[in-house]
């Protein structure tokens, strides 16, 4: 019999036209095609000349277009009508609109800027957003780095000049052994996918260092199912068999770091500690040609990481005996850290081992010629071709950072940092804390603030206090409490304004930061924060100013609502004076542009601010007649120059052809558009590693516009700006801690990387509460944002607890039982499931899948409505009080970085209720309900 | 006719790589928009903002926790489609003709216009690869995406499946497993491709290659060397520094 | 899989119709005239109904005239094919002997063999299924075979038949279920087949591709108590062969007779819930299901 088949289509036309813009379905900026038929969206796939995503694209990617058309899009400026939390909105013009916001702004302006507190959540444009703040005069402004991995960035730039992420990544093209720690599976997201998937193309190894085993850690050749908060301790352990076997690279110690650097041994000296300077303030080294005391970057010096200087009967030690010291001790050794860890002492060996066999006997060498910035000339570039990344798994713990610097010392004392097969920087990166500003808080009515908000401290004498010692910011960034808190404490704010600690505000600005819900540690008390009224019956946070462009669980809580566009439909910048798309071979920039016009009475939020700023008359957006300098943010992407010839977007600068410094080209947006909304201009090959040090790559980036100056500089093992806390924390100088915060600043602030117990393990008894909690964001969901999206939230509709064996088995759980789950602060009754692949006293959940009954579009039947739920009701942002009155908060005592993970938990079987527990009242919805099917389809 | 060929000229198909597989479900949404969008009707979803959302995808990623006799338990990401089976028992169960392999490339589709949705090669399918559109009343199913991997309108790079293209960790291989040259055939050579459901003997043409071993780190003897201590007191560190320092 | 009604009926209406009609084209009971048109019209209708009901679960009802195109592969195809066949000819049959009183015999038979090769055509729908490891095996035709003979025998009166061919029908039930019941095991599917991890260790499933439900498991994935599986299978086995035998066996009376029919009726639909529900899927391996 014959076989007959129909003739089909294979050639159907795909679309009308193809636009290129830059994905925001999560934090990544990958490049996206939008192909369009008829004027709309009809696909959208990964854009393959796009130096992030090259070509691929995640769910969250691929969904856009749902996110396009959601229902829960608001769709016009909003009015509080009802009391705050009831979601009673009556529509205004952005005019209406713009004109209450003019008359509460206004006001604060002209007599005390610092009440107004303007806070920006996922943002993405934090170089634009804080010059508006600055413009305003309020020192009280920051982004979401304090609650989401600030440990991370701080403790990388601190140590050297860069860290994961936007600030580098491993050399997926040479690495030979991968170790990755605690990654939240969203960030970064689509370029450790693809270079995961380089690696295993090659068969090379993956370790994964994750208490759970999902994800990236699934494929990992070798899980490490380490217990929460005690990385640290583990890497720790890996440094001293590394050291304890000489398996460290003593030449790039000598030459990069400050590991040769002598420090100052005089006890008695209010400078103990401290590098030993030179009359220039340069930290000096003993030369090995001449064993003579030299400022560590003369030309043609050799520095000695052994040889000691003695003066005055004093000696003065390299920073390389201290490392020694700390390092070799037993209290470090496998057997020592096993138990406190939940890894066998064999596999702590085996990896420090596989560590040194692929650094040391599988290095690699490149055949590229540099020099180095003391002038010695290199014919090769020798790669230690070990890498690791690590992200918030890591870093939100009250000891994160000195885990962060921990793991930057693992890497260097590997040689393995800027080196082929190691971890490479991405431009702006390297950039040491020298080269970046320190913390501004000078304010003046009428007036732009005195420089930038968020800055890196050097010390003591840049803290953000007032004359009195008082805390300068709402947020309580850069004092005693956390005086490193380079990226502010977004998770502090609304606490702090509703204590009136350090001092009351009258109007909360916020931007796309769901801050009564999943975005805030204790959601109920913040919704009764957000709601509280004084003895006058007026709300204790008087006025509360919202741009998001959904129907999210905040809106509901603000008296203005400024609805911002979708993605699709706005500019924006991704830009180097920001949080650029650079790969560690070149500087790249980006934008977005309406690649459709938005259908409601919405407008980007940075416009949005423009016009604000117009008719509030800022300074840096009006000139001296008032007359505005930009009309929209467009406008202002193109023509706006921070420094002379350099401005938000480098690409395609002054005739066309120009990248980071030139004039201003009115053609740049279109060039962009053309290009495929990005510019990329690399890095020359012989500049391509050691960037730190390499003369080459410090030309290139200063005729690039990165730096002024070249800025070589040594990698930090030993931080003396945390030594010079320290000090103060002992007594020296001027500018002293109180008296209940120098222990906590003598301990926590060791200038080499130590590990401390979680401080919530102090606050809590650990035989009540034996069990670690922890979140992870799936990879197909960003934030609350993928429930409104009706592709995403088919995946992920609602979400268990996931249970190990042993606790299953303990408490003879069974498929579809529920559990009540307390912590010192609050209880949830939520579903729960078997996962084996997980460290044994671990429970956890997906992030942010829990909704509020009544937002995002959604029926108040939703899943994730019912058996969806945060974890953050058990999560408090203060620790449980101490007794001594004050409020000690739930943080890292160096950077103020949220410990969402030093949660601890009881759990217990419980009969099923009705939904998940606590439940909250419906809030009413602003935009209605979605639709009940979808066939969507553009074209005929 | 829902015969099926007796050989086809080409063998195209999938190689999905479970070492690989990091489970984002980037092929899943690729897969929807692209399939919503073009060949047949669009992939519907009932009650997509409601209480129980339910929609057509032909590409689902499962996961699974897989206990070894000694160790700690694995978990696979494991993505599904249909696989395009030689003796495909969805076409032959066909009562129209509406389901058919091509016999050029080996495909199976479905011909919407000429099905009754009876739902019979959904039964006949063992890999829930086809579903039934709720608002169309048609079988749906992975086409291999036969409007792209021959589109003139495409580059020609990009005549792949969208599954493929996406696919951030470069876990999915398309190819033609009749060239045992091509990526396909020598991947699933090299890496012991296999078969899902074997027994059922639909020899499908989609292989998947395995997980690698996994948690051998602790069990190679072989590192012991590279940790021998260069001293064995702390302070004796110091000296060996020093020697050492003098061979650099 | 999913007991869906209008399968159900379907399959318990058209067999135990074409049962009748099988009986009735073989001449038993020997009956012309209004007679014989009430038995026709209830084989009629049993079969036509249990056709129509069939096409309730079509996504396009309106282009069912082209599953009569591929019954050279296709069991439902041939089952269409047969059921119009075997209609059209005991049709003809039936107008002659109702109407004109003209009896070709011949006629009778080439129709009775349609009508019980209808009912072949209709349990290799299922039978054929591997992945229905309860429904793949002779047995399915034996017993759907069996059924619609007993119960054409029952209700075209034919008593003695009946007496022998309910019990023998009853039978090749208990040892369908018994099979059945260890069908998907020794089928030599399971989630290390399904999944191809079994050489790593035991394989569970973890978490499902999407939260919600779908299609395949509305439609393939059913699961039903064990006790209630077995309680509904003494309710099948009692009014569907013991009662109906026993009510038989008794001294006749119509109104015993349609006790009878309306206690094997109900027996065999019961039966028939259980045929699909009970029968697992394979592809609820992939979900962690059975």
């Amino acid at each position: 019999m014959t076989h007959h088949q129909p003739k089909i289509e294979t050639s159907p036309k795909v679309s009308d036209e193809i636009r290129q813009t830059t994905c925001y379905m999560c934090a990544c900026r990958c490049g996206i095609n939008v192909h369009m038929k008829d004027g709309k969206v009809a696909y959208i796939e990964g854009n393959r000349d796009h130096p992030v995503n090259k070509g691929v694209l995640c769910a969250k990617g691929s969904a856009g277009i749902m996110q396009v058309n959601a229902p829960s899009r608001l769709r016009a400026p909003l009015k509080r009508v009802g009391p705050r939390g009831s979601g009673e909105f009556e529509e205004i013009s952005l005019d209406e609109a713009l004109d209450i916001a003019t008359g509460w702004l206004g006001p604060i302006r002209h007599e005390n800027p610092e009440k107004l507190a303007f806070f920006t959540g996922r943002d993405q444009s934090q170089s634009f957003t804080s010059f508006w703040a600055q413009n305003f005069g309020t020192q009280n402004y920051a982004a979401h780095g304090g609650f989401c991995s600030v440990n991370m960035a701080a403790g990388g730039i601190y140590t050297m000049g860069g860290s994961f992420w936007e600030f580098g990544q491993p050399d997926w093209d040479h690495t030979k052994l991968f170790m990755l720690f605690g990654v939240a599976e969203d960030h970064d997201s689509n370029p450790i996918k693809m270079g995961l998937g380089k690696i295993k193309a090659r068969g090379a190894r993956v370790i994964g260092v994750n208490p759970i085993r999902s994800g990236y850690n699934a494929v990992a050749d070798d899980w490490v199912g380490i217990t929460p908060g005690t990385d640290g301790l583990f890497i720790l352990s890996l440094v001293h068999e590394l050291m304890k076997a000489g398996k460290i690279d003593l030449d790039y110690l000598a030459r990069y770091t400050n590991a040769p650097v002598l420090l100052n041994g005089d006890e008695s000296s209010p400078e103990f500690g401290l590098f030993l300077r030179n009359k220039d303030g340069k930290p000096q080294v003993i030369d090995r040609k001449t064993g003579k005391l030299t400022a560590f970057d003369k030309p043609g010096v050799r520095p000695d990481l052994h040889a000691t200087y003695r003066h005055d009967g004093i000696t003065h030690r390299p920073v390389m005996h201290l490392m020694a010291e700390r390092y070799l001790d037993a209290q470090y050794a496998p057997e020592a850290v096993s138990e406190r860890c939940g890894i066998k002492p064999g596999k702590i060996r085996a990896i420090a081992s596989e560590l040194a066999r692929v650094a040391f006997d599988e290095a690699i060498e490149l055949d590229i010629a540099w020099i180095d910035f003391r002038g010695e000339k290199h014919k090769k570039m020798i790669g230690r071709p070990v890498s690791f990344h690590s992200m918030r798994g890591v870093s939100a713990h009250s000891n994160g950072f000195q885990t962060c610097r921990a793991l930057h010392i693992l890497q260097i004392i590997l040689g393995s940092v800027e080196v082929p097969g190691g971890f490479r920087f991405k431009p702006p990166y390297p950039k040491p804390v020298e080269a970046h500003p320190k913390p501004h808080f000078g304010v003046n009515p009428d007036s732009a603030l005195n420089g930038p908000h968020l800055g890196f401290v050097r010390g003591p004498d840049d803290l953000a206090l007032k004359d009195d010692g008082s805390p300068a910011r709402i947020d309580k960034a850069f004092t005693w409490e956390n005086p490193m808190s380079s990226h502010g404490l977004m998770h502090m704010v609304i606490s702090n304004a509703h204590a009136g600690d350090p001092y009351k505000i009258d109007t909360l600005f916020m931007y796309m930061a769901n801050m009564s819900w999943n975005s805030s540690m204790n959601t109920g008390g913040v919704m009764e924060m957000l709601t509280d009224k004084d003895e006058n019956g007026d709300y204790v946070i008087p006025h509360i100013i919202y741009s998001d462009a959904y129907s999210s669980e905040m809106v509901a809580y603000a008296d203005l609502i400024l609805p911002d566009t979708t993605y699709l439909e706005r500019h924006d910048c991704i830009s180097l004076l920001d949080r650029p798309i650079c790969e560690a071979d070149g500087a790249a920039d980006a934008i977005r542009w309406p690649v459709i016009e938005p259908d409601r009475d919405v407008r980007g939020f940075q416009s949005v601010l423009i016009d604000l700023a117009n008719r509030l008359n800022l300074p840096g957006f009006t000139d001296e007649d008032g007359k505005a300098k930009w009309a929209d943010y467009a406008d202002y992407i193109v023509n706006h120059e921070r420094r002379p010839g350099i401005g938000p977007l480098a690409g395609f600068r002054g005739d066309g052809t120009e990248f980071g410094r030139g004039e201003v080209n009115p053609d740049q947006l279109e060039r962009y558009i053309e290009n495929g909304g990005f510019a990329v201009h690399h890095i020359p090959e012989n500049a391509s590693y050691y960037k730190p040090w390499n003369t080459a790559y410090q030309e290139w980036a200063v005729k690039t516009g990165i730096y002024d100056s070249p800025q070589p500089y040594l990698f930090q093992l030993y931080s003396e700006p945390m030594r010079r806390f320290q000090l103060a924390a002992e007594g020296h100088g001027d500018r002293q801690p109180p008296d209940h915060l120098r222990d906590q600043i003598k301990t926590t602030m060791d200038p080499l990387p130590i590990w401390y117990a979680p401080l919530e393990d102090a606050q809590v008894d650990l035989d009540e509460y034996p069990v670690h909690a922890l979140t992870q964001r799936p990879m197909a969901m960003y934030h609350s944002w993928g429930t409104q999206n009706a592709w995403l939230r088919q995946l992920h509709g609602r979400n268990p607890l996931y249970v190990p064996t042993k606790i299953w088995e303990a408490n003879g759980f069974t498929d579809g039982d529920w559990a009540k789950v307390s912590s010192i602060h609050g209880t949830i009754t939520v579903p729960v499931a078997h996962m084996a692949a997980l460290n044994e006293n671990t429970i956890w959940t997906w992030n942010a899948i829990g909704k509020r009954k009544g937002t995002w579009a959604l029926s108040e039947d939703a899943p994730e409505a019912s058996k969806g739920f945060l974890l953050n009701h058990l999560i408090h942002e203060l620790l449980p009080p101490k007794g001594d009155g004050m409020r000690w908060s739930n943080s890292d005592p160096i950077t103020g970085q949220a410990a969402w993970f030093d949660l601890r938990v009881k759990i217990e079987r419980t009969n099923a209720p009705d939904e998940c527990q606590p439940a909250f009242d419906r809030i009413k919805s602003p935009v209605g309900q979605g639709p009940d099917e979808l066939k969507w389809k553009v074209g005929k | 006719m829902t015969m099926l060929p007796e050989t086809t000229t080409r063998k195209l198909g999938l190689v999905i790589d479970l070492d690989t597989c990091v489970g984002c479900h980037a092929c899943v949404i690729s897969c929807k928009g692209w399939n919503t969008e073009n060949y047949g009707a669009p992939l519907s979803d009932q009650d997509p903002y409601g209480a129980n959302p339910s929609g057509t995808f032909l590409n689902r990623v499962h996961s699974y926790e897989v206990q070894p006799e000694v160790g700690a338990a694995q978990l696979v990401h494991f993505p599904k489609s249909c696989l395009h089976c030689e003796d495909a028992p969805c076409v032959t169960v066909c009562p129209t003709g509406a389901s058919y392999k091509r016999a050029e490339d080996g495909i199976v589709l479905v011909n919407e216009s000429d099905c009754i949705g009876c739902g019979l090669c959904a039964w006949a399918c063992p890999y829930g690869a086809r579903e039934m559109d709720a608002a169309e009343g048609v079988m749906k199913k992975c086409t291999l995406c036969v409007d792209r991997i021959y589109n003139e309108n495409l580059p020609e790079i990009d005549r792949v499946p969208a599954c493929v293209r996406t696919c951030p960790a470069g876990a999915r291989h398309f190819g033609d497993f009749n060239d045992p040259e091509s990526h396909v055939s020598q991947l699933t050579a090299e890496r012991g491709g296999m078969d899902l459901m074997p027994e059922q003997g639909t020899n499908p043409v989609n292989k998947y290659l395995p997980p690698r071993p996994k948690d051998e780190i602790d069990q190679i003897d072989i590192l012991a060397p590279f940790l021998e201590p260069v001293v064995q007191e702390p302070k004796g560190f110091l000296g060996w520094l020093d020697k050492a320092l003098e061979k650099i | 899989m999913h007991p869906s009604p209008s399968v159900i009926i379907f399959t318990t209406c058209s067999g135990l119709g074409f049962g009748l009609l099988a009986w009735l084209g073989f001449g038993l009971p020997d009956v012309t005239g209004w007679v014989a048109f009430a038995f026709f019209a209830v084989a009629y209708l049993l079969a036509v109904g249990g056709l129509l009901a069939s096409t309730f679960h079509l996504g396009h009802p309106e282009r069912a005239m082209k599953a009569f195109s591929q019954w050279r592969s296709s069991w439902l195809s041939r089952e269409g094919v047969a059921a119009v066949a075997a209609l059209l000819v005991m049709g003809a049959y039936a107008g002659l002997l109702i109407f004109f009183d003209i009896r070709i015999m011949v006629l009778g038979w080439i129709g009775a063999v349609l009508s019980v090769l209808t009912v072949y055509a209709t349990s290799m729908i299922y039978a054929q299924l591997k992945t229905v490891p309860r429904w793949n095996s002779i047995l399915t035709p034996a017993l759907l075979l069996a059924i619609s003979i007993s119960g054409g025998a029952l209700l075209a009166g034919q008593i003695t038949e009946a007496q022998v061919l309910l019990p023998i029908a009853a039978i090749i039930q208990l040892i369908w279920w018994t099979r059945g019941d260890l069908a998907l095991m020794q089928s030599g599917t399971d989630m290390a087949t399904a999944t191809g991890l079994g050489k790593i260790g035991r394989v569970r499933a973890f978490e499902p591709p999407h939260t919600g439900t779908n299609y395949l498991l509305r439609e393939l994935v059913y699961q039903v108590g064990r006790k209630h599986a077995i309680k509904l299978r003494v309710i099948a086995f009692v009014l569907g062969y013991a009662l109906p035998v026993l009510l038989i066996l008794l001294p006749f009376g119509h109104a015993l007779a349609a006790l009878a029919v309306l206690s094997h009726l109900a027996g065999i639909a019961t039966s028939r819930w259980l045929f699909f529900a009970e029968a697992e899927h394979v592809v609820g391996l992939y979900y962690g299901k059975r």
